[in-house]
């Protein structure tokens, strides 16, 4: 008796948390912060309304009909089969409703394709399974920053308890100024990505050797959550995009900051590291990019991605390596997977990397260490 | 003329066929045949479903508990190919092979043995596609619309389904030959085009748009075997081509395939409302003419299934307005089903129940359809649960929907029992119910931003997967009851015994001029139409 009564307790709190979350849970389109998004976000209320309009009006008519015109109630059946006044109304009017709908969208049509005199420009390129950002044009031209879902497999897994950004966090945050028109130029180095953050109205297709553009301009300070909105292969629900809305001021600081950053990289491609600092930068790395197809074990995944323990390529001549981790191997028919060029990773990243899968899981190659300067004599 | 027919009419009146499985495998009977299609259909419909039940099982919490990414996208992937092209348009297939020669008062089909190959090919394309599961890297996941440069990466899986398809598009095409050739010649005396049923007439168009599109597709396949394999670049920017193509290409497949699932179960629609109104169909002429309009616009809107790849706003605008356009045709089906059911004398036997459901349900697919078309909007909502939430309402609640109202319409007609009444009507509010606590919830995911073939999701999105997965669960379990129907008619031969017509209401040549099951050989004398 008492296990019973305390099943019902415990059916009625998860009955009750459940509720709350479903009231938690978002029915409309995210709150827009574009000029963009909130024409869009009128704009499908616009076509919600209509729609229920015209729902209402059509199913009273079949509702009242079933409950009206049934043999059960001894309705006859009345033998007619054709009205031409009443079938040109129903296909005139539906027109017109359909003028009124087009309006308003085409004139937010042409408002969303007009990226014309941006601020800043910015090139962002989708990768399996990560997003890279150039700044090309504007303030903080010449920074780049790729940026790689943050959240740990252990969360995926169940091994630890979820974040609040749970899958929609990432280690480098997209930074852009309130207020300036930000125009994004997509592209992507395999297959297809669509790069979409619903708050501001923006969903381009990011297109392998192909240039397609978008704009926002935000006009509220915040951190913005998106995804990759194109099938990309595995990790396709892996991929976030964060864009960080910050004030000019914040903005300029952190342009400078990322200069002081760029800087420090040049320098330390220049200098001759050591086996230990390689080896902590390397598991860095090798976290951030590799770990997706080569998994934390290095050991891959049977017949998808190869295993690193053992392997003949991590464990052969450096320079080898090297050249496959710069660009890249196509799948063959019988060995289907294909490693992807990684020549958008900094030299130190690199020979880090290298040096770490060379130097972990019991592996033990002849020439362990790879410095900066060899990736470099090697691109 | 008619006196070979007397010297023949009695032989006719029994089947002579080979028995045990050489029966099946050498029919070239219309009867055998469509009931061919139908249990393939059936079979293709149970493992599409499976698939179906993996994809939620993986969804049913955020984190990977099931599957790992790859293989969930194996799954996505299989279930949209499987249930399209071995589920729905094999149902409809075997719907025109049952239902077309005896609608129009023919004897047959017009070329048997085409149709026995037409059938007999789509066994070897399942089973390439099932195959494709165990060979090295599985089943192919780059979706159901198999973008290009993503099957690139992909393993011998990927082959296997191509070639499935190019075997299934053949197996089409013939098939649309053989109807195209039956409407347009073996009609009864006095059948005009314009007093056929709406059956037939949805299918002669569909069998064009299948002619026409079939083609389409297995260039778009064949170009990807060749870029994977004999170093083409059709979709490879670095060699001259453009993955967008391959996109232009198959949607111009592909919206028409969206009519070539949905016109027959309009056709199928329209038998069942006037029977169970009991009141001839409204505006029938406009019927025919709104069918053919959607078939024609079905060819001008491919790309807004494309309007995220960055079109010009030329090119947006003209395929937003074709888009909405289509509202107009499917708008009067609607409102001429209506008008049929309006001042009718109806009951609610369970192929009506179906009807009314098809008609509720596929008329809020449309609306998320109009929205949809809206490009500003469709940024928004594509590639999100919108969508998924939008195709499954016109093509379960569509397409599905009417094929089960037309199996328990004509259940009695093929098999020669009445199907058993309560169950039927559990299978249809079961399935009614649980397809909308399934799919509802999808539109509000996608508005919240929950992108569409994702294994995992982020915590917002939990309660209304969870609440999805139930429903889809509960929808899978309602359909065994489907099959225990028709193996209740069929293998176990239980049930009342079906009058020529069960249904007042139904005029149609089928009912009125055949027994039921009608005889292996039906009107091997035409019938004559006033």
């Amino acid at each position: 008796m008492r296990a019973m009564s305390r099943l019902v307790t415990a059916a009625a709190s998860a009955a009750v948390a459940f509720h709350s979350g479903l009231a938690a849970a978002q029915h409309n389109l995210p709150p827009p912060v574009t000029p963009i998004a909130r024409e869009i976000y009128d704009l499908h209320l616009l076509m919600l309304g209509i729609c229920a309009v015209i729902f209402v009006g059509v199913f009273s008519v079949m509702f009242y009909s079933i409950y009206a015109h049934r043999k059960s109630v001894g309705h006859k059946a009345v033998q007619f089969h054709e009205n031409t006044t009443v079938e040109i109304v129903w296909t005139i009017v539906p027109f017109f409703i359909l003028i009124g709908m087009a309006w308003p969208a085409t004139k937010t049509v042409l408002a969303l394709k007009d990226s014309s005199n941006p601020d800043i420009t910015i090139k962002a390129t989708g990768y399996q399974w990560k997003w890279g950002y150039d700044y090309l044009k504007g303030e903080g031209e010449g920074l780049s920053l790729l940026s790689n879902l943050a959240t740990p497999a252990d969360q995926v897994y169940g091994r630890q308890p979820k974040g609040e950004h749970y899958l929609l966090e990432v280690d480098q945050n997209l930074v852009v100024p309130v207020g300036k028109r930000i125009r994004i130029l997509l592209t992507a180095g395999d297959v297809i990505h669509a790069w979409w953050v619903p708050a501001f109205g923006v969903k381009q297709d990011a297109i392998p050797g192909f240039v397609r553009d978008a704009w926002f301009k935000a006009e509220k300070e915040g951190i913005y959550r998106g995804q990759c909105a194109e099938l990309c292969g595995k990790d396709h629900g892996f991929m976030p995009i964060v864009v960080e809305v910050v004030s000019p001021e914040k903005y300029a600081a952190w342009v400078a900051g990322q200069k002081k950053k760029l800087a420090s990289a040049t320098e330390d491609a220049a200098k001759q590291w050591t086996l230990a600092e390689l080896m902590a930068r390397g598991e860095k790395a090798y976290r951030d990019t590799c770990i997706a197809c080569h998994q934390a074990s290095g050991a891959g995944i049977p017949n998808a991605f190869p295993s690193l323990v053992g392997s003949k390529v991590v464990l052969g001549s450096k320079d080898e390596q090297i050249k496959l981790v710069l660009h890249g191997r196509k799948g063959t028919f019988t060995k289907t997977s294909e490693m992807p060029p990684q020549a958008t990773l900094s030299d130190t990243d690199i020979a880090a990397a290298i040096t770490y899968t060379r130097n972990t899981w019991g592996n033990k190659a002849k020439d362990g260490v790879v410095q900066p300067a060899d990736v470099k004599a090697a691109r | 003329m008619s006196a070979v027919t007397d010297r023949h009419g009695h032989h006719d009146d029994h089947a002579h066929y080979q028995g045990g499985i050489m029966r099946w495998i050498t029919t070239t009977n219309h009867k055998d045949i469509g009931t061919l299609y139908l249990w393939f259909s059936g079979t293709m419909f149970l493992v599409g479903g499976i698939l179906a039940m993996g994809i939620r099982a993986e969804l049913f919490m955020p984190g990977l508990q099931v599957w790992n990414p790859e293989f969930f996208n194996q799954l996505t992937t299989m279930h949209g190919l499987i249930m399209v092209f071995g589920a729905i348009m094999p149902a409809f297939v075997g719907f025109a092979n049952w239902q077309v020669p005896m609608m129009i008062g023919a004897p047959d089909m017009a070329f048997g043995r085409l149709n026995n190959w037409s059938f007999w090919l789509l066994p070897f394309a399942a089973s390439l596609l099932i195959i494709s599961f165990f060979v090295p890297g599985g089943a192919t996941g780059a979706g159901w619309t198999l973008y290009a440069p993503l099957t690139v990466q992909m393993g011998p899986g990927m082959d296997l389904a191509i070639f499935a398809l190019h075997i299934m598009g053949a197996s089409s095409i013939l098939g649309s030959i053989n109807i195209i050739t039956t409407i347009l010649n073996m009609r009864a005396p006095g059948m005009t085009l314009m007093k056929m049923p709406l059956f037939p007439w949805t299918w002669l168009i569909t069998a064009y748009l299948l002619i026409a599109v079939m083609p389409v597709l297995a260039g778009a396949v064949t170009m990807t075997l060749t870029d994977r394999h004999f170093g083409t670049s059709f979709f490879n920017a670095a060699g001259g081509g453009d993955p967008v193509m391959f996109q232009h290409i198959f949607w111009f497949f592909g919206h028409p395939e969206v009519y070539i699932m949905i016109l027959p179960g309009f056709g199928i629609i329209s038998a069942i409302i006037p029977a169970f109104a009991r009141k001839p169909l409204f505006g029938y002429s406009s019927m025919v003419y709104a069918t053919a309009s959607i078939a024609i616009l079905s060819f001008m809107v491919w790309a807004h299934h494309m309007f995220t790849v960055g079109m010009p706003a030329a090119g947006i605008l003209f395929f937003m307005y074709a888009t909405i356009l289509i509202a107009v045709p499917t708008g009067v089906k609607v409102f001429n089903w209506l008008a049929t059911m309006w001042q009718g004398s109806m009951t609610f036997e369970t192929p009506m129940l179906w009807a009314c459901g098809f008609i509720f349900v596929f008329t809020m697919g449309g609306f998320t359809g109009l929205i949809l078309a809206i490009q500003p909007v469709d940024i928004q909502l594509q590639d999100t649960y919108y969508v998924v939430a939008h195709f499954h309402y016109v093509l379960v609640a569509g397409s599905l929907f009417a094929i089960f109202g037309g199996v328990y319409f004509w259940l009695p007609k093929w098999t020669g029992r009445m199907y058993d009444e309560t169950l039927g009507k559990w299978h249809f509010w079961l399935s009614m119910i649980f397809f909308n606590i399934t799919f509802f919830p999808m539109h509000f995911l996608g508005l919240a931003g929950m992108p569409r073939r994702i294994a995992d999701y982020s915590l917002q999105f939990a309660d209304y997967n969870m609440v999805a997965s139930i429903g889809a669960f509960g929808f899978g379990l309602s359909q065994l009851i489907f099959f225990w129907v028709v193996l209740k008619c069929t293998v176990l031969a239980q049930g009342a015994k079906a009058p020529g017509n069960p249904w007042e209401g139904a005029d149609t040549l089928e009912w009125t001029h055949l027994p039921s099951p009608p005889p292996y050989h039906s009107f091997e004398t035409p019938p004559t139409v006033r």
